[in-house]
């Protein structure tokens, strides 16, 4: 489109590649401006991988591989980074758990051996007394994050509704607490020598480092590992490009305001039409700008709040979500029909190319900044090179959002924003309905 | 095999925090440039003595809607055309008040630097504060107070300042203000707020990122040019405490799985000369994931997801809180733990180890905290904000490298006071009433029950 010309159309960052024998991809970007080191592992399992009975599983594994390996004590992988002047955490996806940790540079051998031993050796240091604190951990995260979180319920309850069941997005990231209590030790150590195998996972290693010493480092430490035996493929997870019907669920719970998710199916992650669908959430929901904030906010003064996002799901199908809270006065009907009234227009009438030209801009400062830190580029080179083997996707994003043209968002409109593709999830304040017309209201709103 | 042989550090590379110059324009503004060459982006922070602390008494939140208010309108462009203009060049412009300053800010690609930051000067220096979206922020922030309702978090955080200072002190209220004083602001209120806070003695523009001084001194210069002379008046401000002896509030919320704890005391100000012995203590007891705190909630007794310990560093004396969120049925020994560990900080050196770890992990960390434009703008406004020494961060790892162990004593001794230790618990009263009141920590009182 030639709307963007300038310093960022030639900025990239450096990028080298190469695999050791057990299968481990490992990914080198260099930058010398700040002493500091990222390294980053992404394995390529998450709850989608766990066995019927065991939701929560993979999020609890996370919790266990800080507790210690064959060479590393209980909790001592937080203090060796800590002491080494480092930040360090873990997280658990539908599709992938990372871990990482951004250190001094001087430090990266230390990073790189924590690592290597956990994927290595975990299983000797394991035991039942530290499997259940690490449940226990859990259980209050999940009372913390979920249940005495107002709408903390909404990933779950989402998946629930929009994927069918069997399908592996369909259940709880973080778990229920029967199945977290039925976990065990045989069950982490099957999970260990199923997907935490180098030839499952990509290290990535992002900052001040020379490539030749890295390497050799790597080799040292990762390469006496045994790849694994191969996983289990997953369940079947491609899914119609609309749901078909329209869904809804309406959620009575302790919050203060309604509050309506509509998820629509949309093109997965990285593919062509990705891009055109994170335009389109932006259009919708990116910042005051937006022409549901301009719309819902700012005009009508019936929302509190607005934005819409996508999960980045590489597999099955992406959600393209719009998150809408109304303003107390608002009812719940008047919620729905305004949200909906918006969606037919936008449906109807598709955006314009100056909505366009403002979501593509705002969407490549965010990129840029986000390239700002060691850690965030490391996570991304490991993102591109986990989902499609290619982490020089890392500079490609740039031009793929520019690229995305009006035609191509109106078109992704027509096909997925339709009234067969929309999937409602309503809160509704608990003490609010506690008269019978609201009750009403409540029910005859869908 | 992996290697059972610890990897041993290699040498130390230098690190040097940004260079920056500061200088005064004609006009009195305040000018902090910070080159930064290493992506084409750039951070414009403006900051004003114009936060909580500044508001008269029953006006609670006009500072942040005076700020809110700036991006509604100029007497050239309305607030839609305005987001509208930023956003179009891939910037949008945040703003807000905290207790001791307002900011106005961006980031954006620099070679939109020179119209973002024209666009920035108009929103400051020519502001409306329309009738009706002065309405419609005050409806929004209304909402907000509503949800905290039902957000144990931030629910337990206002209730701890509520009954931790005097109703005297402005730290004591919502730096947002409540239903009622927000309920009563008028477009007058923020009018009068901003042309007697709004001027060049108290405002410092901050650059950070792909720019030199003299770019971003005609830069300011251009765009600040109506700005009015003159500085604000100084801030009044007490934080004495509320009480001096030990109590135990319950906010009653039914069926909580969990409670939701703050436990502390009025802190210290920010330039008290014991903040480096002091935020080492901190991270020894509860800042850092390896503190005592943390170990002993979450690793050994498994009650929490997270537990820690802070100072909120303010010019005034902030408060110092251990904050977590336990099941209901272990409040009480959660508790139990919280002022052990207060107590045996106080009475006897921490170890060689412990001091170690804190204090290599805050010299360590140092570099990381500063890899973007917006964290070394940040970092610039704390240095403006609390008027310390520009070689602050030059200093900064050899301060934290000399405090001793002797010193993290007595700095627990000074500045923990155990007796006045003040408990918040947002959770189920039924089910913890009995056994909180059987702990005897202090005074017990039931809220909202």
């Amino acid at each position: 489109m030639g709307l963007h010309g300038g310093q960022f159309t030639t900025m990239r960052i450096p990028i080298e590649t190469f695999h050791l024998d057990n299968g481990l991809f490992v990914t080198l970007s260099e930058d010398h401006t700040a002493p500091i080191v990222a390294v980053n592992l992404w394995y390529h399992v998450g709850s989608a991988n766990e066995r019927s009975r065991r939701t929560g599983f993979a999020h609890l594994f996370e919790h266990m591989l800080f507790q210690g390996s064959a060479h590393v004590g209980s909790n001592e992988h937080f203090e060796l980074i800590q002491r080494a002047g480092g930040t360090l955490n873990g997280s658990t996806w539908l599709e992938r758990t990372n871990y990482f940790e951004t250190v001094p540079s001087n430090e990266l051998a230390l990073a790189l051996w924590l690592e290597a031993d956990r994927m290595g050796e975990l299983l000797p240091a394991m035991t039942q007394e530290k499997l259940d604190t690490q449940r226990d951990v859990v259980k209050n995260e999940r009372r913390w994050a979920v249940d005495n979180q107002p709408y903390g319920t909404m990933l779950e309850r989402m998946q629930e509704l929009v994927f069918p069941p069997s399908h592996p997005f369909q259940h709880s990231l973080i778990g229920s607490m029967e199945d977290l209590t039925a976990a065990s030790l045989d069950d982490i150590a099957q999970f260990f020598s199923t997907y935490y195998t180098p030839d499952n996972a990509v290290l990535s290693i992002a900052g001040d480092f020379e490539p030749a010493e890295a390497r050799q480092l790597v080799l040292e430490y990762f390469g006496p590992i045994a790849s694994g035996k191969g996983k289990p493929p997953l369940p079947p997870m491609n899914l119609p490009p609309v749901f078909g019907k329209r869904l809804r669920e309406v959620v009575y719970d302790n919050v203060s305001l309604p509050r309506l998710f509509t998820a629509f199916r949309s093109p997965v992650f990285g593919s062509e039409k990705y891009y055109a669908a994170s335009v389109a959430s932006a259009v919708m929901g990116l910042r005051k700008g937006s022409r549901l904030y301009r719309s819902l906010v700012r005009e009508r003064q019936i929302a509190a709040d607005v934005s819409a996002f996508t999960f980045d799901l590489a597999k099955g199908t992406d959600l393209l979500v719009v998150d809408v809270t109304a303003r107390p006065e608002t009812g719940i009907a008047q919620l729905e029909e305004e949200v909906e009234r918006e969606l037919d227009l936008l449906y109807r009438e598709g955006v314009t190319e100056l909505e366009v030209r403002r979501a593509v801009a705002l969407i490549e400062t965010d990129l840029v900044a986000s390239l700002q830190s060691a850690g965030e580029r490391a996570d991304r080179l490991s993102m591109f090179a986990t989902y499609f083997k290619q982490p020089e996707l890392i500079n490609e994003q740039a031009n793929r959002y520019r690229e995305v043209t009006t035609q191509g968002v109106n078109d992704l409109i027509s096909e997925r924003l339709g009234q067969n593709n929309r999937a409602s999830l309503l809160y509704v304040p608990k003490e609010g309905i506690e008269s019978e017309s609201a009750l009403a209201v409540a029910a005859s709103a869908g | 095999m992996v290697t059972s042989l610890r990897p041993k550090s290699g040498p130390t590379r230098r690190y040097h925090f940004p260079e920056f110059h500061d200088e005064t324009l004609p006009s009195g503004i305040r000018l902090v440039t910070a080159p930064v060459k290493k992506l084409p982006l750039a951070t414009v922070l403006v900051i004003i003595d114009a936060g909580s602390v500044n508001e008269p008494r029953g006006k609670e939140g006009i500072a942040a809607l005076t700020a809110a208010g700036l991006l509604e309108g100029t007497s050239r462009l309305d607030g839609a055309e305005l987001a509208e203009k930023f956003e179009q060049l891939g910037t949008s412009l945040e703003s807000g008040a905290d207790w001791d300053s307002a900011f106005v800010k961006i980031t954006t690609m620099s070679d939109k630097l020179e119209e973002a930051t024209q666009l920035l000067g108009e929103v400051i220096s020519s502001p409306v504060f329309p009738e009706r979206e002065i309405e419609r922020l005050k409806a929004e922030r209304l909402a907000e107070i509503l949800q905290l309702e039902s957000e144990p978090r931030g629910l337990a955080d206002e209730k701890f300042s509520e009954f931790l200072y005097s109703p005297e002190s402005r730290y004591s209220r919502p730096d947002e203000g409540s239903t009622e004083s927000v309920s009563s602001l008028s477009r007058e209120n923020v009018n009068q707020f901003y042309q007697s806070n709004y001027r060049s003695g108290a405002t410092t523009v901050i650059i950070a990122g792909d720019v030199t001084p003299e770019r971003a001194r005609t830069m300011v210069t251009d765009a600040f040019q109506k700005w009015p002379t003159g500085s604000a008046q100084k801030p009044q401000l007490t934080t004495a405490a509320r009480t001096n002896s030990r109590r135990v509030h319950i906010v009653h919320k039914s069926e909580a799985p969990q409670s939701e704890l703050r436990v502390g005391h009025v802190g210290l100000p920010r330039k008290h000369p014991d903040f480096f012995p002091t935020m080492v203590m901190n991270a020894v007891l509860g800042g850092l994931f390896g503190s005592r705190i943390n170990l002993n909630l979450r690793e050994v007794h498994g009650y929490t997801y997270g537990a820690s310990s802070s100072y909120d560093w303010r010019r005034g004396a902030g408060p110092f809180v251990v904050s977590t969120a336990v099941e209901s049925e272990v409040t009480a020994p959660a508790l139990t733990e919280i002022f052990l560990e207060i107590d045996r900080i106080r009475n006897e050196k921490i170890s060689e180890e412990e001091l170690s770890l804190a204090r290599d992990y805050l010299e360590g960390v140092f570099p990381i905290r500063y890899e973007t434009t917006a964290a070394i703008a940040s970092a610039l406004a704390t240095l403006v904000i609390h008027d310390l020494p520009a070689e602050y961060y030059d200093t900064y790892r050899k301060n934290v490298h000399n405090v001793s162990t002797e010193a993290v004593l007595k700095s627990a001794t000074s500045h923990l006071h155990p007796a006045e230790l003040q408990t918040v618990v947002v959770g189920d009263a039924k089910m913890i009433r009995g056994s909180l009141a059987d702990a005897k920590f202090g005074d017990l009182l039931v809220h909202n029950e």
